[in-house]
C-alpha cells in the first residue's frame, strides 16, 4: 500500500514541480536580465488562470467540440494576451524606472500586483471561478494487482510534457539563436551591450514576454487540470515558484526547473506523509533557508559585490 | 501632433485588447457574460490621458507645470538649513486632535483610532524602510506578535492592558531582532522576499497551531482598563465601572475616547521620539546605511547593531500598533495579518515619503479616513493605492513632503556643465 502512496505522491509532485517550474522561469529569466525580482509574475499567472476559463467559455459557445482543437486556440489566445500582460507591466511599471534606486522598481511592482488582483477583483467578482472538465481519462500503471494502481490523468502527463518542452525551447533559443546571444550579452554588461548595437530595451521586453507566456502555459494547464482559482492564488503560487527559482539558482534556466521539481516533489511527500496544514509554512521555510545560507541556489553563481 | 494621435491610438488599441477579456468577458459559471463597453471605456481613458499627456510634455507650458509638481530643477543651487518649524501650528494640530473625542461620533471616533494605529505602524515601518532602507515586506508579523502578544498574554499569563504595551512592544522587538539576525548579510530584494516569507509563516503559524493561538476563530481580548476602573457597564475584571466611580451616566463610546487618548499620547511621544532619533548618531547611521552600506563600513560604522536597532525599534513600534488594535477590537484573528496590510502600510510609507516623518503621519491620517469619506469609490480602494504606488514611484520616488534636512545640491544643469562627458553620455544609443 506505502508504495502506491509513494508513487502517487510521485506522480502528484511532478506536475505540481513542473508547474513551479514553468512560472519560476519568468522570475529567474527577469533577475538574470535586470537583477530584480518581478514581483507582479504571480498577478499575471493568475490572470492567464482567468484568460483560460473565459477563452474556454467562448470557444465552446462558438461550438468548437474537439478538445485538442479548443486546447491549442485557449493556449494561443492565453498566451498572447498574457504576453500582451507582461510586455505591459515592463512597459509601466520597470522601463520609467530605469536608473532609478533599487527598491523604486520593487515597489512599483507591488502596485502593479495590487492593482491587477484587484482589477479582476472587481472585473470577474471576488468569488471563486470554475472550469468544466475538457479532457478526461488517466493512464494507470498497475502494480501487483488492479486493485493497486498509480493513476495519472492526461491533464497531468501534458502538464509535465509542456514544462519539458517550454523549457527545451526556451534553452534553445537562449543558447544558440541571436536573440539569446543579445539577452546574455544583455545580462552581463547591459552599456557593453547598448553599445554594441543591441537594443537592450527591447530585449529586456522580450523576456518579460517570454516569461508571462511560459507562465500562461502553466496558468492554462492547471487551470484544466484543478478546475478552479480565484483572484488569491497569484501570491502563494507566486512566492513559491519564486522559491523554486532561489533554490535552483536565480538567473539559471535549468536551475528554475531543477528547483521547481525539488521544491514540487518535497511539498507533496510533506503534504502526503507528515501534515498537510503546514505545507505553505514549508515551503516558505525553505525559501527562507535557501535564501540565508545559500543565496546562489544550488546552480546559481555566488554574487562577487564590486565597489 | 500627428505622433500623438498615432501612439495614443496605439495605447489605445493596446489597453483594448489587455483589458478586453478579463473586464468585457464576466465569467458566470461555465459561461460568460458579455460587457463590451467596460473595455471601451478603459481604453478611451488610458488612450486620451496618453494623448494629454505626450501634449502636456511637448508644449512649454506643460514643461513649467511638471517642473512644479515634480520638483526637477535644471539649474541653480540648492542650499536648505534643514530648519523649518512651525510651532503655532504644531501646537494647536496637538490642542485640536485632543478635542477631537469630545466632538466626534462614536463611529468617526473608531475610524480615528484606527488611523492613529496606522500611524503607529506606518512609524515604524517607516524606521525600518525609510530611515534604514532595509524594504521589509512582513512588517505585519509584528503587528501580529503585538496582536497576539496582548490577546494571549491575558489568557495564559493574565496579562491586562497596561502591562500588555511593554509585553507586546518587548516581544515583537525580539521577534524583530530575531528576523534581523539572519538577513543582515541580504539587501534589496531578497531581503524583502525573505520578510515577506517570515510574515506569511508567522500568519499561518497563527492559523493552524489551533490548540494554543485558537486558529482562524480567534481569540477574546480583554477590554482596557485604567488604574482598576473598567469601561464597560458592569465590572467583569474585579474592578469598578468608570462611570460607577465618577458617577456619570454610561455611555458605550467611554472606551474609545479612552483608547483614543492613550493612542494620541504615544503617537506625540513616538514621534517626538523618532524626530530627535534621526538628530542622534544611531539615526545618522541608518541613513547612511541606506544610502552606502560598503563607505559605511568602511569608516566604521557597526552594521550589525545598526541595522538590528532599526528592525527592533521599528518592531517595537509595529508591535504596539498590535496591541491597541486587539484592544479596539476585543478580538483578534489570523485574517487581520495578511500579506495585503503589510502593502498596505508600505503604500502609506512609500506615498507619505520614504523617511518624511510628517509626511508619513499625514498619508496614514489621509489614506485610513478618505475611504470612509468616499463611501462610493471605497471599492476602488485598493486599484488606487497600486496606482497611486506606481506612479509615485516614477514621479516623485522621494515622497510627496520630502525630508527637510541640512543639504546642498547642484542642479542636474549645473551638474552637466562641470562634468567631463562620460562613455554613456557620449554614446547614446539609438534606435
Amino acid at each position: 500500500m506505502d508504495l502506491i502512496i509513494l508513487g502517487q505522491q510521485l506522480v502528484n509532485g511532478l506536475v505540481l514541480g513542473s508547474i513551479y517550474g514553468l512560472i519560476a522561469v519568468g522570475y529567474t529569466m527577469v533577475y538574470g536580465i535586470i537583477g530584480m525580482i518581478n514581483f507582479a509574475h504571480g498577478e499575471v499567472y493568475m490572470i492567464s488562470a482567468y484568460l483560460s476559463a473565459i477563452f474556454l467559455a467562448v470557444i465552446t459557445a462558438w461550438g468548437v467540440s474537439s478538445a485538442p482543437v479548443v486546447l491549442l486556440l485557449v493556449l494561443f489566445l492565453t498566451i498572447f494576451i498574457t504576453a500582451l500582460y507582461g510586455w505591459s507591466i515592463e512597459r509601466v511599471a520597470y522601463r520609467p524606472l530605469r536608473g532609478s534606486t533599487r527598491l523604486a522598481p520593487l515597489i512599483s511592482a507591488i502596485g502593479i500586483s495590487l492593482v491587477l488582483q484587484d482589477y479582476v477583483r472587481l472585473g470577474q467578482g471576488a468569488k471563486s471561478q470554475g472550469v468544466p472538465p475538457l479532457i478526461e481519462g488517466s493512464f494507470r500503471f498497475y502494480l501487483d494487482n488492479p486493485e493497486h494502481y498509480i493513476q495519472i490523468s492526461i491533464i497531468q502527463s501534458l502538464i509535465i510534457l509542456a514544462s519539458l518542452v517550454g523549457m527545451g525551447t526556451l534553452h534553445y533559443l537562449m543558447q544558440k539563436t541571436a536573440l539569446g546571444r543579445a539577452c546574455r550579452a544583455t545580462q552581463q554588461d547591459r552599456i557593453m551591450a547598448r553599445l554594441l548595437g543591441v537594443d537592450t530595451d527591447r530585449i529586456i521586453s522580450i523576456v518579460f514576454v517570454l516569461g508571462s507566456a511560459m507562465a500562461a502555459i502553466a496558468g492554462v494547464l492547471v487551470t484544466l487540470n484543478y478546475g478552479s482559482f480565484d483572484f488569491h492564488v497569484g501570491f502563494v503560487t507566486g512566492i513559491k515558484a519564486f522559491t523554486a527559482a532561489v533554490l535552483g539558482g536565480i538567473g539559471s534556466l535549468p536551475g528554475a526547473m531543477l528547483g521547481g521539481l525539488i521544491l514540487g516533489l518535497s511539498e507533496s511527500f510533506f503534504s502526503g506523509f507528515i501534515n498537510t496544514d503546514y505545507k505553505d509554512v514549508f515551503a516558505f521555510s525553505i525559501l527562507v533557508l535557501v535564501l540565508i545560507f545559500k543565496p546562489s541556489g544550488l546552480l546559481g553563481v555566488a554574487e562577487v559585490e564590486k565597489v | 501632433m500627428k505622433k500623438a494621435i498615432q501612439q495614443s491610438l496605439i495605447t489605445g488599441v493596446l489597453a483594448f485588447l489587455v483589458f478586453g477579456p478579463i473586464s468585457g468577458l464576466v465569467l458566470a459559471g461555465y459561461d460568460v457574460d458579455f460587457h463590451g463597453e467596460r473595455p471601451l471605456i478603459i481604453a478611451l481613458v488610458v488612450a486620451l490621458s496618453r494623448f494629454a499627456f505626450i501634449l502636456l510634455a511637448d508644449s512649454k507650458k506643460g514643461t513649467q507645470l511638471s517642473q512644479i509638481i515634480f520638483g526637477r530643477r535644471d539649474g541653480g543651487v540648492t542650499v536648505s538649513s534643514g530648519e523649518s518649524h512651525n510651532y503655532y501650528l504644531l501646537f494647536g494640530g496637538i490642542i485640536a486632535a485632543f478635542a477631537l473625542p469630545f466632538i466626534l461620533s462614536k463611529y468617526w471616533l473608531s475610524v480615528a483610532v484606527l488611523a492613529l494605529i496606522y500611524v503607529l505602524l506606518a512609524m515604524g515601518l517607516n524606521i525600518v524602510v525609510g530611515l534604514a532602507g532595509l524594504l521589509d515586506l512582513g512588517f505585519v508579523a509584528f503587528y501580529a506578535v503585538g496582536a497576539y502578544g496582548y490577546a494571549l498574554g491575558f489568557q495564559y499569563l493574565g496579562l491586562g492592558f497596561w502591562s500588555a504595551i511593554p509585553f507586546g512592544a518587548f516581544l515583537a522587538a525580539c521577534f524583530g531582532v530575531v528576523l534581523g539576525f539572519p538577513v543582515l548579510r541580504m539587501h534589496g530584494d531578497y531581503l524583502a522576499i525573505v520578510t515577506l516569507g517570515f510574515g506569511e509563516i508567522i500568519r499561518l503559524v497563527l492559523n493552524n497551531w489551533v490548540s494554543f493561538t485558537g486558529g482562524p476563530s480567534g481569540v477574546f481580548v480583554p477590554p482596557p482598563t485604567i488604574l482598576g476602573l473598567e469601561f464597560t457597564r458592569r465590572a467583569k475584571q474585579g474592578g469598578e465601572p468608570f462611570h460607577q466611580f465618577f458617577d456619570i451616566a454610561y455611555s458605550g463610546s467611554f472606551r474609545t475616547i479612552f483608547l483614543y487618548l492613550v493612542l494620541l499620547l504615544l503617537v506625540i511621544s513616538i514621534t517626538f521620539f523618532v524626530v530627535r532619533l534621526r538628530k542622534m548618531p544611531l539615526g545618522r547611521a541608518w541613513e547612511a546605511l541606506r544610502e552606502d552600506e560598503i563607505a559605511c563600513r568602511s569608516l566604521g560604522i557597526n552594521h550589525v547593531t545598526t541595522k538590528l536597532s532599526a528592525f527592533a525599534m521599528g518592531a517595537m513600534v509595529g508591535g504596539l500598533g498590535g496591541v491597541f488594535f486587539a484592544a479596539s477590537q476585543g478580538f483578534v484573528n489570523p485574517t487581520s495579518f495578511t500579506f495585503f496590510e503589510s502593502a498596505l502600510i508600505l503604500a502609506i510609507v512609500v506615498l507619505g515619503g520614504l523617511g518624511s516623518t510628517i509626511g508619513v503621519i499625514v498619508a496614514a491620517l489621509v489614506l485610513t479616513v478618505l475611504p470612509e469619506l468616499l463611501r462610493d469609490f471605497s471599492q476602488y480602494r485598493v486599484l488606487l493605492f497600486g496606482l497611486a504606488m506606481v506612479l509615485m514611484m516614477i514621479w516623485r520616488p522621494r515622497g510627496l513632503v520630502r525630508p527637510k534636512r541640512p543639504m546642498f545640491k547642484l542642479g542636474s544643469a549645473v551638474v552637466a556643465a562641470h562634468t567631463p562627458p562620460t562613455a554613456e553620455s557620449n554614446f547614446k544609443v539609438s534606435h
